[in-house]
């Protein structure tokens, strides 16, 4: 099996473009059927950023489901990075910073599992990982950048970068690999049948990741129609042709934040943390037991948080938009 | 001692001499926790057209008093903002040059500024895995970088075990050397002192103490023989307007406690 980080071989990649179904045609499915669609050892993009618009609705699909090996890689990663780790999801993370959230301290799940050599949480600057999937979503091998250089992260990803002298300028330069992961999942606040999605408030890196991936999965506040989608079509972010499932999944971020929709549930993500700092091994696994296994559907899990959390989140949510 | 002075916290004190540090007009790339706090607090005081962006992909937020965001990437982060665009594009604004400070904490600092907050130990083998850099190595290595910090030893040390964020690196010319052609460390504030750096060692060199700290106190919390500038001088504490306005602005200590 060829390794998912390495540079895709341009006619590969571009076989594999061709190969998909492009059509406009609907896609619409349950979480569980978009889950399937991941499999073992892919490399998987998650959209979003820390504990924002976080497609947690498929990582607790994708936990349910057993997946192994994923290739976890994110701008940013927050607690979902820890829940990958602990439920042996994924021992492989590439990322620029991983931790739940600055408020929480050093994430302990990620301690343990990264410390013991468990896992593998490959280090690059935040705006390498932009570039290189920039790079994947433009179909070009690598990203020129001027960052990296000289520092100990620039050091320990050298095996995968190379330097060049600018063949115009004589600038020192650092080259990054391209990112085209096997599937990437997307959050947004509203998307049609088809998969033309639009995305209200911070973007992060979801554009790119969407384009560059060979599959995408989203997942939806709102499933709307594709008329109302052709009377803003400049709100359009993520075009349909790029897309292979839509899941409908309202609260589909929680306990992280939605943009507009809810701010983050700040009461459930300090329990989880206390949860987990006093005992990483056992505390995720009892957290993973009561949110993700014994919850039959999405509503279970909702119905975990209860109705006063997400009444709070989402007046919290929506005061983004008072004057 | 003086009567008046008003009490306040290690942090407040960093928030302050940090946001005193600013100028209006500036366009300041800020992290979260007091690097915010401070340019918020500049914002508020002495530089209204000061532009803060944040890593998430915001220009020009405007923050609201008690509603500090927990990260840089969340939808608090563009309240009264003027536009929002994706991570990248707002990173790669550091490389097209706008920028004119970059400003962060830090977990770890050396001699030459450099910044850990990747690994303590052999990385390895580290002892412990701290999350890492998020943007601070695009910005630390592209940006004029001002650091706010607690004064402590085993933060202030002779070498850091990783470098995340590029200060000087090991000094005189080694940061362009490597290809870092651009910014580097302009100040480093700490709850016991201001410090800048030597333009040809690029060694820190403290250029003033806060009111009622010494040489000494300020050696004993450093893991190296840091250096003091000859016209070495006395910061002028927090006045009660400053104070009123940073607690204003984090009512809960979410950042300043």
């Amino acid at each position: 099996m060829t390794d998912p980080l390495q540079v895709k071989p341009y006619l590969d990649l571009r076989a594999e473009t061709q190969a998909r179904d492009r059509g406009l045609k609907e896609k619409v499915m349950s979480l569980e059927e978009a889950a399937a669609l991941v499999c073992d050892g892919d490399h998987v993009a998650i959209g979003g950023s820390t504990i924002s618009r976080t497609p947690m609705a498929m990582i607790w699909a994708l936990i349910r489901q057993g997946r192994r090996k994923l290739i976890a890689s994110r701008s940013i990663m927050s607690h979902e990075g820890d829940l990958l780790l602990a439920s042996g999801v994924s021992s492989h993370v590439v990322t620029s910073w991983f931790s739940q959230g600055i408020v929480w301290g050093v994430s302990k799940v990620m301690r343990l599992h990264v410390e013991s050599g468990k896992a593998r949480f490959d280090e690059w600057s935040h705006m390498s990982m932009g570039l290189r999937y920039r790079a994947g979503a433009m179909g070009i091998p690598f990203m020129p950048t001027r960052s990296m250089m000289g520092s100990g992260v620039g050091e320990r990803t050298r095996s995968e970068t190379h330097e060049m002298t600018c063949p115009f300028s004589g600038d020192q330069l650092v080259l990054l690999p391209a990112l085209n992961p096997d599937v990437a999942i997307i959050h947004v606040q509203r998307a049609d049948a088809y998969g033309n999605a639009q995305i209200d408030g911070l973007q992060f890196m979801d554009i790119d990741i969407a384009m560059a991936a060979t599959k995408v999965i989203l997942t939806t506040e709102r499933l709307i129609d594709n008329a109302q989608i052709r009377r803003t079509p400049d709100r359009t972010r993520i075009p349909f042709f790029t897309v292979d499932a839509v899941v409908e999944v309202p609260f589909g971020c929680a306990p992280h934040e939605c943009y507009g929709t809810y701010e983050p549930f700040f009461d459930q993500m300090d329990d989880y943390a206390k949860q987990v700092s006093a005992d990483p091994e056992q505390g995720a696994a009892n957290y993973l037991k009561e949110y993700f296994y014994d919850t039959a559907t999405w509503q279970d899990y909702l119905e975990k948080f209860g109705i006063a959390a997400m009444l709070d989140a989402s007046r919290r949510g929506r005061s983004i938009y008072d004057d | 001692m003086m009567t008046d002075k008003p009490a306040c916290t290690a942090s407040e004190l960093l928030a302050v001499m940090s946001a005193r540090l600013l100028n209006d007009g500036q366009i300041v790339f800020a992290g979260v926790g007091i690097p915010l706090l401070a340019v918020t607090l500049a914002q508020r005081l002495h530089a209204p057209s000061l532009t803060i962006l944040f890593e998430g992909g915001v220009i020009g937020p405007f923050i609201e008093p008690g509603k500090l965001p927990p990260s840089t990437n969340e939808q608090r982060c563009t309240r009264k903002a003027n536009m929002v665009l994706p991570i990248t594009d707002v990173l790669l604004l550091l490389q097209r040059g706008y920028i004119d400070i970059g400003f962060m904490g830090g977990a770890q600092i050396d001699r030459y500024g450099n910044l850990n907050s990747s690994f303590i130990g052999d990385p390895d083998k580290p002892k412990i895995r701290l999350p890492g850099t998020g943007g601070g190595n695009d910005i630390s290595s592209l940006a004029n970088m001002i650091v706010a910090m607690k004064h402590e030893k085993r933060r202030f040390v002779a070498e850091v075990d990783f470098v995340t964020s590029p200060g000087f690196l090991t000094g005189g010319t080694s940061r362009i050397d490597a290809g870092l052609v651009t910014g580097g460390m302009f100040r480093v504030v700490t709850d016991l002192a201001l410090i800048g750096f030597d333009s040809e060692s690029r060694q820190m060199s403290v250029l003033a103490l806060h009111e009622g700290v010494t040489r000494e106190q300020v050696l004993d919390n450093t893991g190296f023989d840091l250096a003091f500038d000859d016209t070495l001088a006395v910061t002028a504490p927090p006045s009660s307007d400053e104070l009123a306005v940073l607690r204003e602005l984090d009512p809960e200590q979410l950042y300043t406690a």
